[in-house]
């Protein structure tokens, strides 16, 4: 079984930009990763590609080809989709492509255009990855199924707004220096609890933002790696995936993840590690109580404490477990398709030496990468480690 | 939502018979439960589901205000979702018949079907019992 390596990446930056197709989005991501990794377009096998709403913010369907003629590749082409899980997915099924030998090169990447459907309209679209008759159309929004499990948590285990808040100025504070963030500006704990309400006890500030953008990594077998003499010392050791019931009141907790503790227990085995032997996290927070959820389920705090860890600071930049050094999804935005793998590559970043917060992880060697779809309805988790370190 | 008289079978047959004050869940030989449509039990891969009357009130279990709504919902804001049981089964459904302010966690409440003041279409409601 081959090793996976992380050749080179490329993320454009997120944000606003409501003009720009994805098409455009991913063609910028790919040039920088293809730079970056030094491996020639003609060696691609194939492209794993994520995306969530394009049908509904392009009128398109059918990326595949479309993004490896925007990549200039020739080279099968499968879009992935999986809610906000979706390039979360096409990592997976990347990492068991060149573990089985069947490809050496895959260019796996994910974007997706959302500013130009404006709030309501991306309200909508985001609305989607919840079941519509039993949810959506009884008014549930995205914010409001969050904002259902943070009231369902803060009466099981306890902790308020104020909590939530310390998620939310961290993730700020780690985007100050990540230059392909939308949001490099610092806020206090006051400004999140007096944002205008989005659903209560959410507001503004602790709802990732509305997002363009788009990543893409070349993921290298380690023989290719070796033979092309390629600086890629960051591996994907471990993946794992879980599922759940589509609708949030199926599950059995309303105020947890078992699709991402499944994904996680699956990927330490596959990883040959612990929770405890985690270094750094980038988790999904589209939400302030997701990251909570979120290093609850990944075996990262105890069930129950998560809420604290950010107001404790175990999880900050110079905490024990730093997470979400990107800025995160709250911070650094949330451009669907494209988050699962910018996460890879930020990680790989952080653990090669090669990211603007890599000082906070300058002994680190394991770092785990957790990608969410819908309500935790799928999940997918990524043990990255750096070996010549 | 589609844009036509089309009706999703299952679910507004579901609809009627909640207005009906006969909503039900459908449960497998194993007891599992869950919401139409539905051929196969989500727990155990039964075929064999009964239709079972649910109770006439349940009990909030979560809740939320929502100030930022689809546009489906934009008349409506702000306004109350919850998630209730109803003896074996869950439903998300729009708190109507009361203040905001005294929705909470534990409020005992009933089935009732109302419109979207936005749309008009059928919206499964909670009202305080």
């Amino acid at each position: 079984m081959s090793d996976v390596r992380v050749a080179g990446s490329g993320l454009t930056a997120f944000g606003h930009s409501p003009e720009r197709t994805s098409r455009d989005l991913f063609a910028e991501a790919t040039v920088t990763a293809f730079e970056e990794s030094g491996v020639p377009r003609g060696d691609v096998d194939a492209l794993l590609y994520g995306n969530f709403m394009g049908e509904l913010s392009e009128h398109q369907g059918h990326h595949g080809p479309l993004m490896a003629e925007a990549a200039g590749i020739q080279a099968p082409a499968t879009r992935y989709e999986s809610a906000c899980a979706s390039s979360g997915a096409a990592v997976r099924d990347a990492v068991f492509r060149i573990r089985n030998g069947e490809d050496d090169v895959v260019l796996v990447g994910g974007a997706e255009r959302m500013t130009n459907l404006g709030t309501a309209g991306a309200t909508e679209a985001l609305a989607i990855a919840a079941d519509d008759l039993w949810e959506v159309r009884a008014g549930m929004t995205f914010p409001g199924a969050y904002a259902l499990m943070a009231q369902a948590y803060f009466d099981e285990y306890g902790g308020e707004h104020e909590d939530l808040a310390h998620v939310a100025m961290k993730n700020h504070e780690n985007a100050l220096t990540n230059e392909k963030a939308q949001y490099q500006s610092a806020i206090e704990i006051e400004d999140v609890l007096e944002a205008p309400p989005v659903s209560e006890p959410l507001g503004l500030y602790d709802s990732c933002p509305i997002s363009d953008g788009a990543a893409a990594t070349v993921l290298v077998s380690e023989e290719y790696a070796e033979e092309h003499d390629l600086d890629a010392p960051v591996s994907i050791s471990g993946t794992g995936q879980g599922g759940d019931r589509m609708a949030l009141h199926d599950r059995e907790y309303l105020a947890r993840s078992p699709a991402a503790r499944e994904a996680g227990e699956e990927a330490y085995t596959d990883a040959g590690i612990d929770a405890a032997d985690v270094d750094v996290a980038e988790v999904h927070d589209c939400f302030t109580i997701a990251e909570v959820l979120a290093i609850e389920a990944l075996d990262l705090e105890p069930i129950g404490e998560g809420i604290s860890a950010a107001r404790d600071e175990r999880t900050t930049a110079d905490g024990e477990t730093p997470i979400n050094l990107s800025g995160g999804l709250k911070a650094k935005g949330h451009p669907v398709g494209a988050t699962g793998v910018s996460q890879i590559a930020e990680l790989a970043d952080l653990l090669a030496g090669d990211h603007p917060n890599s000082e906070f992880v300058d002994d680190a060697t394991t770092g785990v990468a957790h990608n969410a779809g819908g309500t935790v309805a799928s999940a997918t988790v990524h043990v990255l480690e750096v070996s010549d370190r | 939502m589609s844009d036509d008289d089309v009706q999703d079978a299952g679910f507004d047959e579901w609809l009627d018979a909640a207005e009906e004050g006969k909503a039900y869940c459908l449960e497998c030989p194993e007891g599992h439960a869950s919401l139409p449509p539905r051929r196969v039990c989500p727990d155990c891969g039964a075929t064999d589901l009964e239709e079972t009357v649910l109770p006439d009130s349940g009990e909030i279990e979560t809740f939320t205000v929502t100030h930022v709504p689809t546009p489906a919902f934009e008349e409506d804001a702000p306004y109350a979702t919850a998630v209730a049981a109803f003896g074996p089964v869950r439903l998300t459904g729009q708190v109507v018949g009361a203040d905001l302010e005294t929705v909470e966690t534990g409020l005992e409440v009933e089935l009732e079907i109302t419109v979207s003041e936005t749309t008009g279409e059928r919206v499964l409601g909670f009202s305080p019992a």
